[in-house]
């Protein structure tokens, strides 16, 4: 293979831990064709058969447009939501010791093993107008299953370890002498955490937000049992995705996914270059 | 529930049968190849959502027939998941001998892709529908509202619960009994039937994905004045959730929604299990199947059963889609097709 002699070539003198550069790099591309690459393409097969025009019709159709404020809406909200309390909980996981710490470590990681569709159903149920929060939250006149707050907080369930388990590493690496010297220099709470512990935390922080918003994008199982689903008010995108492909309409399905797609890709993209400029800022590099 | 999650195999000795086939495997080398000719024979059915606890009935009773007539021991596996996705999976691939659907519409498709005969409609009786039901209302205790018909579901101060058109075969029929009541109603006026079915739609306070999802809506979360499902459904959940609590109205005029069947030629040919596949089907036409298809609150055809279950299916006059919307392919074109009457009803 010719991958492999070019690894052979370049990295002949030095020594790796995994056995040679050409192998591990073989591996890896052929897995990420499978796993990723692969689908992907099929997924744009499918849009070949459509004109451009076609396709335009179908990804601004208004109800679908609808879904998408929706969706990128909810998924705002809940991103932000998460990076309050991510970061808050991330805080508290790395710098107390408490009774019951490792439990919640272990509890962060829930809604990634959790099917999604118990965590929509068990949300559905507790917020349902007869439901534990739904019985008092309702009569307040803030209704939150099968309204558009309900898909929020289904995100915000789905998406928070995404924000913990990215602060909590950085956070960690980071000695609580670099706030105590902040704070002896005369730094006060605010100031110190504004100016010198966020600072730090940002490019973790912003990516774990970004990932979690992604996340919410593409999320079904967990909204789909709370949203509602009521046509303009609480449709969301990855339900038009389900009802083109019950229509046997693969062609319009794809479209809507591939808007999906690229918005996540353009994020996901937006927030790498930024992450790479600003820890070259902070590093004193010519940003 | 109305995920679209890969269709579940229920097969309980699946397993064991791997672990013996492994066995014959290892075995092959010391005994003949008889094992193998030995191995009974496996017919899958690929079902919709909530035919489960049918065909966990149905199946053992066939087999049991099966080994009385040809001396055969047989093994039937189930497949059940949407009836639109069942579909989808059969034309990707999916090796089921048979189909038993809740819409006409997702074995046309099979037959338009040459999986299923052309004329499959034909094959068997009864447009190759066993059983049928009809769209039924669930009311809660005493029946509050007063819902006894279509029209009353289009009042302003009613909310409805049933499945998404656009997801749900369930959906669909309930959609359509409500436009053939209106057409009929208001004499084929084609203004006055879109007002009332945008008054109709416009009650809907769930719009959940599937039948099941409507239910535990109606009944889990307590949405709505009225669930709209099929009739044996509704019968069912009464049955399940107390007859106390829950009324049954079957409006006098309805749709009839038929539960079609056919065997998927290719793939029975392969698997060799063509006979089988078409006895299966036959044996939904015998007397004590359909005795039991009645004891699941769906209407059959068998004189017999008919009598003897007429106090559970009150008489109502059911449309049929083919005369009121043309055909099934005209039915979905212009009401549930992107833009189509549906789209219309629910714009802003």
């Amino acid at each position: 293979m010719s991958l492999a002699r070019f690894g052979a070539l370049s990295f002949k003198t030095e020594k790796r831990v995994l056995p040679g550069f050409g192998l591990s790099m073989g591996i890896s591309v052929l897995f990420i064709s499978l796993v990723l690459l692969l689908p992907m393409t099929g997924l744009f097969g499918q849009l070949a058969g459509l004109s451009l025009a076609e396709y335009w019709a179908i990804i601004s159709e208004g109800r679908v447009v609808a879904s998408y404020m929706v969706t990128i809406g909810a998924a705002a909200v809940a991103a932000l939501v998460n990076a309050v309390f991510g970061l808050l909980l991330a805080w508290v996981l790395v710098r107390y010791e408490f009774p019951g710490k490792r439990l919640l470590d272990a509890l962060m990681d829930l809604p990634f093993a959790l099917p999604t569709a118990v965590a929509g159903i068990t949300l559905a149920t507790l917020y349902a107008s007869n439901g534990w929060m739904g019985r008092w939250l309702e009569p307040l006149g803030f209704p939150v299953a099968y309204t558009w707050v309900g898909i929020a907080l289904a995100m915000a369930f789905t998406s928070i370890p995404f924000v913990v388990r990215t602060v909590q590493p950085v956070l960690e690496d980071m000695p609580a002498e670099v706030d105590e010297a902040a704070i002896t220099l005369g730094a006060r709470d605010g100031v110190a955490f504004r100016r010198v512990i966020l600072p730090h935390l940002w490019p973790a922080l912003v990516t774990g937000t970004g990932l979690a918003f992604v996340r919410s994008l593409g999320e079904f199982g967990a909204i789909i049992f709370i949203a509602g689903n009521t046509p303009y008010e609480t449709e969301i995108t990855a339900l038009m995705i389900f009802v083109k492909l019950q229509e046997y309409d693969y062609a319009g399905a794809s479209a809507i996914a591939s808007v999906v797609l690229f918005v996540s890709l353009a994020l996901l993209l937006a927030i790498n270059i930024w992450q790479g400029r600003f820890i070259r800022r902070l590093h004193g590099g010519k940003g | 529930m109305a995920l679209p999650v890969l269709p579940t195999i229920n097969n309980a000795r699946l397993g064991a049968r791997l672990g013996a086939r492994l066995l014959a495997l290892t075995l092959m080398a010391s005994t003949s190849t008889d094992a193998l000719a030995q191995d009974e024979r496996e017919l899958l059915n690929s079902s919709y959502d909530i035919a489960r606890e049918l065909f966990a009935e149905i199946n053992p009773e066939f087999a049991i027939w099966w080994q009385q007539e040809h001396d055969e021991e047989i093994t039937i596996s189930q497949s059940h998941g949407g009836s639109s996705a069942q579909a989808r999976a059969i034309l990707q691939g999916m090796r089921a001998d048979v189909v038993t659907f809740n819409q006409v519409t997702d074995v046309q498709v099979l037959a338009d892709a040459g999986l299923v005969a052309e004329d499959w409609q034909e094959a068997l009786a009864n447009n190759a529908s066993p059983y049928y039901s009809t769209t039924a209302f669930l009311v809660r205790e005493g029946n509050p509202e007063g819902i006894e018909s279509w029209a009353d579901l289009a009042r302003d101060d009613i909310e409805i619960v049933f499945p998404n058109p656009k997801t749900s075969g369930n959906g669909r029929y309930t959609y359509l009994a409500a436009w053939g009541f209106a057409e009929d109603q208001f004499d084929g006026d084609e203004q006055k039937v879109r007002d009332f079915m945008r008054d109709f739609l416009s009650n809907v306070v769930v719009f959940d994905t599937g039948g099941r999802g409507a239910t535990t809506s109606f009944i889990e979360r307590g949405m709505g004045d009225v669930l709209i499902s099929f009739e044996s459904e509704v019968n069912n959940i009464r049955g399940e959730y107390g007859s106390d609590d829950y009324e049954v109205v079957v409006p006098p005029v309805s749709i009839l929604a038929e539960f079609p069947v056919a065997v998927v030629g290719p793939n029975a040919e392969r698997n060799g299990n063509a006979d089988l596949a078409q006895s299966y089907l036959e044996f939904l036409y015998t007397e004590d199947t359909q005795r039991l298809l009645a004891g699941f609150n769906y209407r059959v055809h068998h004189p017999d059963v008919i009598a003897e279950f007429a106090d559970r299916f009150p008489e109502t006059e059911l449309l049929q889609v083919e005369e009121v919307f043309g055909s099934w392919d005209n039915a979905m074109e212009t009401h549930f097709g992107s833009g189509g009457l549906l789209d219309q009803l629910q714009r802003r």
